[in-house]
């Protein structure tokens, strides 16, 4: 049997860490990077008699998600333990949220696949909840011992749990991806990945398609996209391999190897822990008031989705395109104030030029669209030029070069200084690129003759010559017209 | 000087007939001399003391003492205290210097109290005998051969033998009242979030609270006054003005002070169970209320009796959690060998925890263990409400509620060691209170058999703490069973 007779069946658990300046029950800071235990303080290290005090900022970032995804923000939850011994967790119990978190339900639309063959798709989400992080155990360089390092305890977290919506390991990164986006979008984390801000468990299983859902094994502590990737593929091919050699899936826990790229087991269901939740007595529950809730939702920011929709119904875009532009917060800023600059009437250019050239430029200098050379004034000059015919569109790219390299200073007509300087203003003096085909038909006779044989790549080949004759400030709009009359005529 | 009030003290304080130096030393001699037999101390803070006292002497000079200044007293070794051994009666913390003061002690610091030490207490605040000390059983000094009561054992025995004039204590199921009911003191648990747990070991978060112990009504008022006020590092303390818990503190207007208070008597508490000798003294409290002004009215606590069940439920599983922080890791006592992980962690509890408190670990994991939850922990949740609705429904009838504050009077040290259950359900009368989060006070009301103390209980309704001290301050006038001193 092949992979396409079955169906996978995914999803996703995101542990997002908020970035508050202090810990969610602590002072303590939760600056990355310090010397070992030097950002733990009483609380973090559960010293005898110490309590935990909730930080409202934490809240405040959760109810910011709910908005963001239109779930249900809880007038209630409760904060749980879950207990469990382990040297890096030390009150021998984690404080999360259980029967009641802070965020119910909610949906993110992703977009999946390239070109014809993309779709879009909306992924439920089952819940969000507020959670302290762990410290860590560090099991080299202490000659068989283990050290602690618990700064890391007690730092804020965002689980996101999604419904097992996603059937693809390629859905499941344009879920990752889409989240990433939404939740550094509404400035409530990082999302550095090398840091450990935003990491992804996958729970993945198989099925015959419409038949009853599969035993699913938990990959954990995905930390990048290319790894949620891998790690999935090779999980399912090796759940296919074993249920199609007769094998039974087990529940269990597993963890990916990115040296091998395989997944090997960490636990069985049999070893799980009983947590023994309860409600933490040392915290009332957490009550956010309509008026909290209406204060965050006064200060969010305008979201992907509401800007997708704006863009494609008001400026016109393809949903592709519109997609593309709010993928990420700087590029949809970049592009709204490109936009702004460059009037409403230039949205289908700018956008061109925002994921064309300037997105290949920024990815390969590995810059975000934040800290462009190129400022969104000065590329809405540059898109202007263009439409007024004062230059090409392949003179643009030139002058899209220089902009980059910092040439024509820092003001919004850098592009205007540019095409002054570099005399590369479109000639639009139609007996001037007439004479120009003249003298190309007269050197071209082959293609000419060709042409008229019925072959269209001569024409082509034709128009780049009068270009590169007029080193490219003929309009090409007007050579075409010209050359195809002289040709026909 | 030993058997002053606090009015006394302060009032010899202030008019220099002694200073605070001769007076933490008078007290640390009587600790000196007792404590040996009574083992009502674990820690001793000598030279701490007598920093402060001369810290305080300066603050009298200066004209800047507070009420409290100048003034010895002892805490509990549930509360944390900065630089000096901080144990709970328990091996486990038997090295755990705190780095820290709980917030309790750090008020009376700054009030200019004294401490004199830390006094002995059954292991992480569990037991009703002060016997499960890691330190050895505190002796009641009415008796010697007796117990004093507990978990706050230490602290009562202290103000018993007047080894300190007022300590704190706390009081998770009546670790506050039942020992100063048995050494023939006044002790007060004020409603749940009054007093600020932070710094207080957890036993069981949502019944501790911390009290005071006094020779009087008075006393404790004034000392109580000091610990109680909204702390922000404890989610459950209550954000209420300061108050002045002695404001109903006064002498008798007339010779009818109490007149209109009416005081419930749950019919519950006065059925069987409760000594000959205890019924006697508690009846005796009871007309002397009524030849003061207040009318008796029987109530009805019909869950009362479900009391012991939700709380041997709730505490447990409260501690269960409260104490997994003690696995060796990061303080407190860790196992000379182990050959992993698991067998530190195994061995290092297991040597550090005594028997009772590795029961309610045992009792409160099963109870919280996933199939189980929803028979115990959530259905004595659902009892605790029903406890509490009945207090509400008496206080549509009365004032204040009166009762034994024990069935019985102190008992010999062993008798009941050998039968859990029967030590739990000498708790009978206080535990109720607890898990509705009333406050709840004992003042001595006469003697049993044995010339043991027997303790009356009045219990109020939420933010009643000035009544009942004013109501008992009131039968203290009348009465001279809280000057009695052992012999």
């Amino acid at each position: 049997m092949s992979r396409s007779d079955w169906e996978v069946v995914i999803g996703l658990e995101v542990h997002a860490q908020l970035n508050t300046a202090s810990k969610i029950f602590s002072g303590a800071s939760t600056a990355f990077g310090a010397a070992p235990n030097v950002q733990a303080c009483a609380v973090d290290i559960a010293l005898p008699g110490v309590l935990p005090v909730l930080n409202r900022g934490a809240v405040e970032r959760a109810i910011r998600f709910g908005l963001a995804i239109g779930a249900n923000v809880a007038s209630k939850s409760v904060f749980a333990r879950k207990n469990y011994f382990y040297p890096d967790l030390p009150k021998g119990y984690q404080i999360s949220q259980f029967e009641l978190p802070v965020v119910q339900g909610g949906e993110i639309t992703i977009r999946v696949g390239e070109g014809d063959k993309a779709y879009e798709k909306t992924v439920q989400l089952t819940r969000a909840h507020l959670e302290e992080d762990a410290g860590k155990s560090l099991h080299e360089d202490f000659h068989g011992m283990s050290g602690i390092d618990l700064n890391r305890a007690g730092t804020p977290l965002l689980e996101i749990v999604s419904e097992p919506d996603m059937r693809s390991s390629a859905e499941a990164v344009a879920y990752a991806r889409a989240l990433h986006a939404l939740v550094r979008w509404i400035d409530i984390c990082d999302g550095n990945m090398q840091e450990g801000s935003f990491r992804c468990d996958a729970n993945v299983s198989v099925r015959r398609p419409g038949g009853p859902l599969g035993t699913r094994r938990e990959i954990k502590n995905l930390n990048s996209f290319r790894f949620l990737q891998q790690a999935i593929d090779f999980e399912v091919q090796w759940q296919i391999d074993t249920i199609e050699d007769g094998g039974r899936i087990q529940q269990a826990t597993v963890l990916f190897d990115p040296d091998t790229g395989e997944t090997r087991m960490m636990r069985s269901k049999e070893d799980a822990h009983d947590y023994r939740y309860f409600p933490d007595p040392d915290l009332l529950p957490l009550v956010i008031s309509p008026e909290w809730k209406a204060r965050v939702a006064s200060e969010m920011p305008e979201l992907p989705g509401a800007m997708k929709a704006r863009f494609m119904e008001q400026w016109g875009l393809s949903a592709y395109d519109a997609t593309t532009l709010t993928a990420s917060k700087e590029v949809a800023a970049f592009y709204q104030a490109t936009v702004d600059a460059a009037g409403v009437a230039q949205a289908k250019p700018c956008a061109n030029w925002v994921m064309g050239d300037l997105a290949a430029r920024l990815n390969k200098a590995e810059l975000d669209a934040s800290a462009s050379p190129v400022s969104p004034a000065q590329l809405a000059g540059l898109v202007a030029r263009i439409t007024d015919g004062t230059i090409s569109n392949n003179i643009g790219k030139k002058v899209f070069e220089a902009l980059w390299n910092g040439e024509g200073g820092t003001d919004a007509n850098a592009a205007d200084a540019i095409i002054e300087a570099q005399g590369l203003r479109q000639t639009n003096d139609a007996g001037a690129i007439e004479a120009m085909i003249d003298e190309v038909l007269a050197a071209n006779q082959k293609s000419v003759e060709e042409f008229r044989a019925g072959k269209d790549k001569a024409f082509n080949a034709l128009v780049g010559q009068v270009m590169r004759a007029s080193k490219g400030k003929a309009n090409p709009a007007q050579v075409n017209e010209l050359l195809k009359r002289k040709l026909e005529g | 000087m030993i058997n002053a009030s606090l009015t006394e003290l302060r009032a010899a304080l202030d008019a220099k007939r002694i200073s605070s130096v001769e007076l933490a030393t008078l007290f640390l001699d009587r600790i000196a001399a007792h404590n040996p037999s009574l083992n009502a101390f674990i820690t001793v803070d000598r030279d701490g003391a007598l920093a402060a006292a001369r810290a305080a002497d300066a603050r009298i000079a200066a004209g800047n003492a507070g009420p409290l200044t100048g003034i010895p007293l002892a805490h509990k070794d549930v509360f944390c205290t900065e630089g000096v051994l901080t144990t709970c009666g328990s091996k486990m913390l038997s090295n755990f210097v705190s780095p820290y003061d709980a917030h309790v002690v750090s008020l009376l610091k700054a009030a200019g109290a004294v401490n004199l030490g830390k006094t002995n207490m059954d292991e992480f605040a569990m037991g009703s005998s002060n016997e499960n000390s890691h330190y050895g059983p505190v002796k009641n000094p009415w008796d010697t051969t007796r117990i004093p009561g507990g978990s706050s054992g230490g602290s009562a025995a202290a103000v018993a033998a007047r080894l300190a004039p007022i300590a704190t204590g706390t009081d998770t199921g009546g670790s506050v009242r039942q020992p100063a009911g048995h050494t023939g003191i006044t002790g007060i648990k004020p409603t749940y979030g009054v007093v600020s747990r932070y710094g207080m070991i957890a036993y069981a978060s949502s019944l501790d609270q911390g009290g005071a112990f006094g020779a009087s009504a008075a006393d404790c008022a004034q000392l109580l006054t000091a610990m109680a006020g909204f702390d922000e590092r404890d989610s459950t303390s209550l954000e209420r003005p300061a108050e002045d818990y002695a404001r109903e503190i006064a002498a008798p207007a007339n010779d009818k002070p109490l007149a209109g208070l009416r005081i419930g008597l749950p019919r519950e508490f006065f059925a069987e169970g409760m000594a000959e000798d205890v019924r006697a003294a508690v009846e005796a409290a009871l007309d002397q209320y009524r030849k003061l002004g207040a009318t008796t009215v029987e109530v009805s606590l019909p869950n009362a009796r479900l009391a012991i069940p939700a709380y041997y439920v709730i505490a447990p599983a409260e501690a269960s959690s409260n104490l997994s922080r003690f696995d060796g890791v990061r303080y407190g006592h860790r196992a000379a060998e182990y050959r992993d992980l698991a067998e530190m962690y195994a061995k290092s509890r297991a040597e550090g925890f005594g028997a009772e408190v590795k029961r309610r670990i045992l009792v409160g994991t099963y109870v919280l263990s996933h199939g189980y939850y929803d028979a115990y922990y959530l259905q004595a949740q659902k009892l605790r409400r029903l406890i509490a609705q009945d207090f509400q429904a008496a206080f549509r009838e009365c004032d204040v509620i009166a009762g034994p504050t024990s069935p019985t009077t102190a008992w010999a040290i062993g008798e009941k060691t050998d039968d859990p259950v029967q030590m739990y359900l000498s708790d009978i009368y206080t535990i109720a209170v607890n898990l509705a989060g009333l406050p709840g006070l004992s003042h001595p009301c006469g003697f049993g058999g044995g010339n043991l103390p027997v303790g009356l209980q009045l219990i109020g309704d939420y933010f009643g703490e000035a009544r009942l001290l004013g109501t008992a301050h009131q039968y203290q006038q009348a009465t001279d069973w809280h000057l009695r001193r052992p012999a």
